[in-house]
């Protein structure tokens, strides 16, 4: 029950949309994390459920969304095309749908994370002679390190399972936006396709369950895991 | 004169109101537990900001609400040794004594690694893990955290509390050592009037 070259490629094809999307949407999720953990502001509850959406709206939603935006003519579509580059129906669309699933459970762990550390060390440090900056890098960065990072390995599991604003967004083409989901749910539509959707599940188990062992280990080693589990 | 301090500090419903003057050595601000005593030590240190007032320490002005001033912390050269001690966990007993020394500018800096490290008796902690210390091992690193970062003086919160008779002897013999020789103004903030008679030489007294 060898995995063939094409089906190799569908694993790394996934691999190569997740690493995207965690490292486009990391910066965005810590900054909103950091907003949602240390500032008050009239419109937090809004901003808080605004970030949390794509966790219960269905995701063909999120994905006929995502096409509004990146048409053509709609906002995104505008902005890339500037750029010279389009994400419909590519790999690159793929990796941003999947961001947009996974930026919940991303700002959900780096928050915790960032609400552990603890504000009188950040005081201690500016009596030192530390500016707000210098504080952020030597005290609040590293101290929050390891749910930044159980947050990015959650955000690149999450987006490993992502199925249906990608195919809503991007469609399912070979080699270009048909991730391991994708894949399973293709050959499930084919006669005789039962050993590659074992092959492709076994496969999608033990990556998603590595991530989420690495993800759990990181916030023990942080001890903000006492404090709540991010899923 | 070095403390000179008219401040009125907010603490919800309250309004402390404190105001001393102090010409050297160590100033004791005493007062029961509640008269806000480590609100006017975070006022000193820019950590609270005052509602109105004046503080002045060796001349510099470092809070002056009609002129407005307000130096952030790390602008006002004050070292601060906390209660709860706040050494960074993250960091070995080595890198928290740096980290202030590091910040410090060339000119402020009046002692090294060593002889702080000698002055304190905490050479052979250099290596360990804040939470591997003892109460009176932390406590001498804190103070000498505070000394390397160059302070022009010293804010301690309950530097006595919590520690044996041997260790708090220590204690008291580090702080008239820094009076002495190192001529910091010292701002004490104590509960405990044995220790106040026998180490201020300026008392103020915080009612509640």
């Amino acid at each position: 029950m060898g995995m063939t070259g094409e089906e190799w490629g569908i694993v790394l094809l996934s691999l190569q949309v997740s690493l995207a999307a965690m490292a486009g949407a990391l910066p965005l999720a810590f900054v909103l994390a950091w907003v949602l953990a240390r500032l008050q502001f009239p419109g937090k509850i809004l901003l808080d459920g605004l970030v949390h959406l794509p966790l219960v709206l269905p995701p063909v939603v999120i994905g006929w969304l995502l096409l509004i935006a990146f048409a053509p003519e709609g906002p995104g579509g505008r902005l890339l095309a500037l750029l010279g580059v389009s994400v419909l129906f590519r790999w690159t669309g793929a990796a941003i749908a999947a961001a947009v699933m996974a930026l919940p459970l991303m700002v959900r762990a780096i928050r915790l994370s960032l609400e552990a550390v603890d504000p009188r060390l950040e005081a201690a440090a500016r009596t030192l002679g530390a500016g707000p900056w210098q504080t952020f890098w030597t005290i609040t960065l590293p101290l929050a390190a390891p749910g930044v990072l159980a947050g990015a390995v959650l955000g690149f599991a999450r987006s490993l399972g992502e199925f249906g604003a990608t195919i809503t967004f991007v469609s399912n083409i070979p080699d270009e936006t048909r991730t391991l989901p994708l894949a399973i749910y293709a050959a499930l539509q084919l006669p005789g396709g039962d050993g590659a959707v074992w092959r492709l599940a076994l496969m999608a188990v033990a990556l998603s369950l590595a991530a989420l062992v690495a993800s759990e280990a990181l916030t023990r080693a942080s001890g903000s895991g006492r404090g709540g589990h991010v899923l | 004169m070095s403390f000179d301090v008219d401040v009125t500090v907010r603490r919800g419903e309250r309004a402390i109101v404190c105001r001393f003057a102090s010409a050297g050595g160590i100033t004791a601000l005493v007062g029961p537990s509640g008269a806000g005593k480590s609100s006017v030590l975070e006022a000193l240190a820019g950590l609270l900001r005052p509602e109105a007032g004046r503080i002045a320490v060796g001349g510099t002005v470092l809070f002056d609400s009609l002129a407005r001033v307000n130096l952030p912390p790390e602008a006002r050269a004050c070292g601060v040794m906390f209660q709860d001690l706040r050494l960074f966990p993250h960091r070995r007993v080595l890198g928290n004594l740096l980290y202030g020394q590091r910040l410090a500018p060339p000119e402020r800096r009046f002692l090294s690694l060593e002889e702080v490290a000698d002055f304190l008796d905490i050479a052979p902690l250099l290596g360990r893990r804040p939470r591997t210390l003892s109460g009176g091992e932390a406590q001498r690193v804190a103070i000498g955290r505070a000394l390397l970062s160059g302070p022009r003086f010293l804010l301690m919160d309950e530097p006595l509390t919590a520690l044996d008779d041997a260790r708090r002897e220590a204690i008291i013999a580090v702080i008239e050592r820094i009076r002495d020789e190192l001529a910091l103004p010292i701002l004490l903030v104590s509960h405990d009037r044995a220790d106040v008679a026998r180490l201020a030489d300026t008392v103020v007294e915080l009612r509640p």
